[in-house]
């Protein structure tokens, strides 16, 4: 029985879930092995419904747990086609050993991963602790700040992903609930031409291959183990940037929507800049919009591509600027914020004399208000304007007793 | 469905088509590779395997060397059973697209793991697996302890013996807690079939394999498999303490159909005592003294209410 096509309209009301959803169903993906968790659990129900109503062929695995959808998505990939799941918080924690088995046995695989704060306290709305906790696991990142986005870059995930010159992973994070549940309007691709950009799976190293025995998973020591995760190391450096870049370019050939690593705004006369992910970088253009008005010369800047990231991108983007600050959606935990991390490492042994401060907000979907970024510009202003930093170097903003700062 | 493989004697069967190598790291005596042997042995189809972490997989896979002839995969220590689940899914997925590769191949996906990877950690998935019914074969190769660690106790291993975790000492005759019946516990998700075998009894073994590989859905199989190292007898022996442990009954040899039709597939001309058995392995050597001599008797009563248990089953077809 051939599935049926869907004729979209030119625009379509879909929430960030749903969106990723029909990413899936265009991709023509093999098997969702999967497992229920809000708030990404209507990537997993659209896609079962989509196989209820014989609009996709593959399998769809409803498996016991998180742990064992990765597990599942692993074998899946290894006997060679396309992949895909979605999870969040507690679930991609449980999940969190066999992301780096996926990785290491270099396996494309899609995760929709829509970030949700890791308990305790037990909380499901937005924050990005679970997109850092798995920063280092060897696959790729992308970040979406709205629907649109996680539609468009879990077909160029696939892409990417699975060229034969890469072989890694690819993690779609999205905010939950404020991309996830939250209905725009969106721009699909037709069914076909969604398909021929993400083209047919080309299977390499195939477990189906019964000509071609492979032995997958295997044990190195001491003697072979750095080799490996060194070569991991160096693909996904020196391969993986020019293959995004590539993917971006042939995404927007045929969508107009073009995607950089970094995704700039306002910045080429920009003298202060906020740093940020997610869907926080649409509300920080919206209030440097207005800064500008005011005359303070307002810029933003989301990572687009967290991993690999994209240092180059960002010491070239913020080496003039006066004052920067980077926006982390996640405790700490006894050290500067992730993101504040990279980006000091990205303009350390650099000639620039920027400023760079550190911002601790909205953990657990607390809201980051207009006001709140306009206290912070304001601020970069005057770090900017006394040529040093008139702060400390981390503060909480939006939180609730005495002013919490630190470093 | 596929072509059983015709088996004539134990030569041929030995001898066959054989997709493990002998070039492993496997403790001499070990018992894991005669099973494995015997179950890929078993059949001519294509085969796509997993091991959970344990001693098979770190014996059989190190890079840059392998033993396996034959699609194989390996993710963790709890997830064999979950890696072949996808790649059933997968074949599913690629014959009803009309992708693969030889669709005129009739694979089996088969998973192996230690009994602390499926009794234990990986019990979860396992169970999910045969909940799925996925057209494949969980078999366990039931060693009763964590033996690729170095010897501690598993919920399989069973009452009295001494494990590095649960030793026995001046106070304590080892391992407190009876043995997890795993084959009953898995027959329960009414999967098609289920069946515990042993080494020693190669042709009820190659029966089952063979029936199991050719039902449609999920398999689960127990198979004993006496440990050299951890159960403390001479390497030259392993065969002769598989069939204490079916002559014993300590391990009977039964299936069970559609998870109610049992069958009991071995009846030992001569049962053995357990005693027997048990004197057989240093790890019960401590129980031969006089303050714990009544765990023997113990077992010996345990051991019969199992076979009589096991016999009302097969005679009242439930």
């Amino acid at each position: 029985m051939a599935f049926d096509k869907l004729e979209l309209n030119e625009i379509e009301v879909w929430d960030g879930n749903h969106a990723a959803a029909q990413a899936l169903r265009q991709a023509q993906v093999d098997v969702v092995s999967a497992y229920p968790i809000t708030p990404s659990t209507a990537v997993v129900e659209g896609y079962a419904k989509f196989k209820a109503d014989n609009l996709v062929e593959g399998e769809v695995v409803m498996v016991e747990s998180e742990h064992a959808a990765m597990s599942g998505c692993i074998g899946a990939a290894a006997a060679g086609g396309r992949v895909a799941t979605a999870t969040a918080s507690q679930g991609l924690a449980l999940m969190a050993e066999t992301l780096y088995q996926a990785s290491g046995m270099r396996l494309p695989i899609v995760l929709n991963l829509v970030n949700r704060a890791l308990a305790a306290p037990l909380n499901v709305n937005c924050d990005h602790s679970d997109m850092y906790m798995v920063r280092d696991s060897g696959w790729i990142q992308f970040d979406a700040f709205n629907a649109q986005e996680a539609y468009d870059l879990n077909l160029i995930a696939f892409k990417v992903g699975e060229d034969h010159d890469v072989r890694l992973p690819v993690v779609v994070n999205q905010d939950g609930f404020l991309t996830s549940h939250t209905a725009q309007g969106l721009h699909p691709l037709s069914d076909d031409d969604a398909y021929n950009f993400v083209g047919e799976y080309k299977p390499m190293n195939d477990m189906l291959d019964f000509e071609h025995p492979v032995s997958h998973g295997i044990q190195t020591e001491e003697d072979w183990h750095f080799e490996h995760k060194a070569r991991q190391h160096a693909d996904t450096m020196n391969i993986v940037p020019a293959k995004i870049d590539e993917a971006f370019a042939e995404f927007e050939r045929i969508s107009g929507r073009k995607y950089n690593h970094i995704e700039k705004y306002d910045m080429d006369d920009a003298e202060v800049c906020v740093v940020c992910m997610g869907t926080s970088v649409e509300t920080a253009r919206e209030v440097a919009k207005e800064m500008r008005e005011k005359g303070i010369k307002a810029g933003v800047i989301g990572i687009r591509v967290f991993r690999p990231f994209p240092f180059a991108d960002i010491s070239e983007a913020l080496k003039d600027l006066k004052a920067v600050a980077v926006l982390d959606r996640s405790a700490p935990g006894g050290a500067a914020g992730a993101l504040f991390n990279e980006i000091a490492g990205s303009l350390i042994n650099t000639d620039t004399k920027v400023l760079l401060s550190g911002y601790i907000y909205g953990l657990g979907g607390r809201d980051l208000t207009k006001k709140h970024l306009v206290d912070l510009y304001t601020e970069l202003q005057a770090n900017a304007d006394a040529g040093k930093l008139l702060t400390q170097q981390q503060q909480f903003i939006g939180v609730r007793g005495p002013k919490l700062a630190f470093l | 469905m596929s072509e059983i493989k015709k088996i004539k004697n134990l030569k041929e069967f030995s001898t066959s088509a054989d997709r493990f190598e002998g070039a492993h790291l496997l403790c001499p005596g070990c018992a894991h590779s005669i099973i494995v042997r015997e179950v890929l042995n078993a059949t001519n189809d294509d085969l796509v395997l997993a091991a959970s972490t344990g001693c098979l997989e770190v014996c059989t896979a190190v890079y840059p060397y392998t033993s396996w002839d034959a699609s194989w995969i390996h993710i963790g220590f709890e997830n064999g059973s979950t890696a072949v689940s996808g790649a059933e899914a997968m074949y599913k997925a690629l014959k009803t697209k009309g992708r693969l590769k030889q669709p005129d191949r009739n694979p089996k996906f088969v998973a192996f793991g230690g009994d602390g990877s499926s009794y234990d950690i990986g019990f979860q998935w396992i169970s999910g697996c045969m909940e799925r019914n996925h057209n494949m074969m969980y078999i366990v190769l039931d060693n009763e302890v964590y033996a690729n660690t170095g010897g501690q106790r598993s919920s399989s291993t069973p009452i009295g013996a001494s494990a590095t975790t649960t030793p026995a000492g001046s106070v304590s005759y080892g391992e407190k807690r009876n043995k997890k019946d795993m084959v009953a516990i898995m027959a329960s998700h009414n999967i098609p079939y289920s069946a515990q075998v042993a080494p020693n009894k190669w042709k009820d073994m190659v029966k089952k394999i063979q029936h199991g590989m050719n039902v449609e859905g999920a398999v689960f199989i127990n198979a004993v498999s006496p440990c050299t190292t951890e159960w403390k007898f001479d390497p030259k022996d392993t065969m002769h303490l598989a069939d204490l442990s079916t002559d014993s009954l300590v391990f009977p040899l039964y299936e069970i159909i559609d998870g109610h039709e049992l069958n009991i597939t071995y009846r030992p001309k001569n049962i053995v005592p357990v005693e027997e058995y048990l004197a057989a392995q240093g790890r019960f050597k401590h129980l031969f003294k006089d303050e714990y001599k009544y765990l023997i008797k113990e077992w010996q009563t345990r051991v019969d209410a199992n076979w009589a248990y096991l016999q009302r089953r097969e005679e009242a077809r439930v």
